[in-house]
């Protein structure tokens, strides 16, 4: 595969002829395969969603077991490290637990869930599914801020008391949820991380763990504010400052019914589907979008490390 | 040929001087350290002169990388501000404590290595071939992606530490990845031994973990006496590990007691 690699040690940018040209992100191994499980369904219609889901969404339909099974496998012949299991809300999905177990066979896997949807029977299922595995399996529960008023004002009235009773119980099943939190603020990631596992504690959760993200403008989120500003762009980065190893999308694929996209962020974005197999979508990718202006200023990955 | 492999000491040169003696009454045909020996315990250079004197081989950690080079951190990227906490003040304490010419040796130690034994290709690193800070947890790591691992790197068996929770993989290929876990922490399952690998490379791959008792009364009141936190202390005391659990994935951590 052609990929441009820079000069290793270039000292100066020489002024890009116009139009400026994106930073290549090359696939450097296939670590985590994404899947969309859910496709864009869900039982919430949060007002910063990235890929803007909701109840009866169908714009990517759920994926079946069998679907899922063949993505694992394709992504298994390359290599992958771990599975991550997204949506929409992946517990809408009728054979969840199956197709966990499935996959748990052949690799590690993380589910990120809204947390609103966790009764006794599902939990006593998930650590029944969990225990019986060879691998991890790790639920990444999202929240929008560290009470109701600022949690509920993206998710909708009542969903941060359910998404908190949510954690206490995967606590008390032995399954140690980890905490996404979106960054709805510019406040440090450090510091967001400190006041996140306070405030967990003080909401009687005994082992919090906490990943922060930022918020990206897409779908949804660039109505409730604004979309990408023709100056947040790579453009122009391409030469010796360009590290390809920071970004995500030289680790990882997203799957979802309608195909292959190169990161779980552009779903729903023009240019971001690169195939209908995994073995079509493994060349580069130009990094023209806004969100990767995101993603290469905070130096995010959507993994759990 | 039997393999002795050591993982991190972390300054714990009680652990080390135990280790040392059980390695010598088993006999190996070799021994190898796989990296970071400053860190968590107490009095960093008598760990770094133990170990030299005893003339075994060494990989550079990422510990070693950083404290060789004054880097100003141990590398290990946490993003818990617990853990960099503690991470920095043994970092800050370990690198105000190793001789120069201590740092200069670390420096000057190769990254990985590599040999053949009855037909395999065996690879030494710390984290894993591709990366020195990279942590791979047993639960974490799907054969196809160890298997791919194998393929990328040219080898056999390839082994590793950095983790601190040792473990052994035979991959459906017939080829292995090790582990080794940590010499100088015990491997978070409350009990205060720590662990080395022990290799038996011709015909069959056979893979051994030793556990080795050590007087950890002793190193725990030194750490105290140097005023390390007590959170370290505890470990010691205890088998359970109090910080940097924030890279553990959910089956390693929920074994632990934090
Ligand atoms: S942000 Fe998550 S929970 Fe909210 S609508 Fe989107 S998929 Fe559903
Ligand atoms: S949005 Fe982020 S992960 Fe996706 S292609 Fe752009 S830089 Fe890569
Ligand atoms: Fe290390």
């Amino acid at each position: 595969m052609a990929v441009p690699t820079p000069p290793p040690t270039a000292t100066s940018c020489p002024a890009p002829a116009a139009p400026a040209r994106f930073p290549v992100q090359p696939l450097l191994h296939l670590d985590a395969l994404w899947i969309q499980v859910a496709g864009t369904l869900c039982n919430l219609a949060c007002t910063h969603c990235f890929i803007s889901c909701g109840p009866g969404d169908e714009r990517h339909a759920l994926m079946g077991r069998a679907e899922v099974r063949a993505r694992v496998a394709e992504a298994l012949a390359l290599g992958v490290k771990e599975f991550y299991f997204t949506g929409g809300e992946p517990f809408l999905h009728p054979e969840m637990e199956e197709i966990l177990e499935d996959t748990l066979a052949h690799g590690p896997c993380t589910v990120l869930t809204n947390g609103t949807l966790f009764t006794r029977h599902r939990i006593a299922e998930l650590r029944c599914v969990g225990d019986g595995a060879r691998y991890s399996l790790e639920l990444r529960v999202s929240l929008d801020g560290l009470g109701a008023a600022e949690h509920d004002r993206f998710r909708g009235a009542g969903s941060f008391a359910r998404t908190i009773e949510g954690l206490r119980a995967l606590e008390e099943g032995g399954l140690l949820p980890i905490v996404t939190l979106t960054r709805t603020t510019d406040e440090d990631p450090l510091a967001s991380t400190k006041r996140a596992l306070e405030a967990l504690r003080a909401l009687g959760l005994t082992r919090p763990r906490v990943k922060t993200l930022p918020l990206f403008q897409l779908g949804r989120e660039s109505r409730r504010t604004r979309g990408y500003a023709a100056t947040e762009t790579l453009a122009g980065l391409s030469c010796g400052c360009f590290d390809p190893t920071r970004l995500q999308c030289g680790s990882c694929r997203a799957v979802t019914a309608r195909g292959v996209y190169v990161c779980p962020l552009l779903v729903e974005e023009p240019g971001g589907r690169m195939g209908d197999r995994l073995a079509e979508a493994l060349g580069p990718f130009e990094l023209e979008h806004g969100a990767c202006y995101t993603c290469w200023v905070t130096g995010m990955t959507c993994a759990n490390g | 040929m039997r393999l002795a492999l050591l993982g991190g000491v972390y300054s714990n040169h009680h652990a080390l001087a135990a280790t040392l003696a059980d390695l010598a009454r088993r006999g190996a045909d070799a021994a190898l350290c796989l990296g970071d020996l400053g860190g968590f315990g107490p009095h960093p250079d008598r760990s770094v002169e133990l170990l030299r004197d005893a003339g075994i081989p060494m990989l550079r950690g990422n510990y070693d990388d950083s404290v060789g080079h004054d880097r100003g951190d141990c590398a290990c990227g946490y993003t818990d501000p617990r853990d960099q906490h503690f991470a920095q003040v043994s970092y800050d304490y370990t690198a105000a404590r190793t001789s120069p010419d201590h740092k200069a040796w670390m420096r000057a130690l190769p990254e990985q290595q590599r040999f053949e034994v009855a037909g395999r290709r065996v690879l030494l690193c710390h984290g894993s071939p591709r990366r020195v800070n990279e942590f791979l947890w047993d639960s974490a790591c799907s054969d196809a992606f160890l298997e791919w691992l194998c393929d990328a790197h040219a080898a056999d068996l390839i082994a590793c530490a950095h983790t601190g929770i040792h473990w052994h993989r035979a991959l459906p290929s017939g080829r292995h990845v090790v582990n080794a876990g940590a010499i100088g922490r015990p491997a978070n399952d409350g009990r205060t031994d720590v662990w080395y690998a022990l290799l038996e490379l011709d015909g069959a791959v056979r893979v051994g973990f030793v556990p080795v008792a050590y007087d950890h009364e002793a190193l725990a009141r030194e750490m105290e006496a140097e005023q390390l936190p007590p959170e370290f202390v505890e470990t010691i005391r205890t088998g359970w590990w109090t910080t940097c659990l924030e890279n553990l994935p959910a089956r390693e951590r929920s074994r632990g007691r934090y």
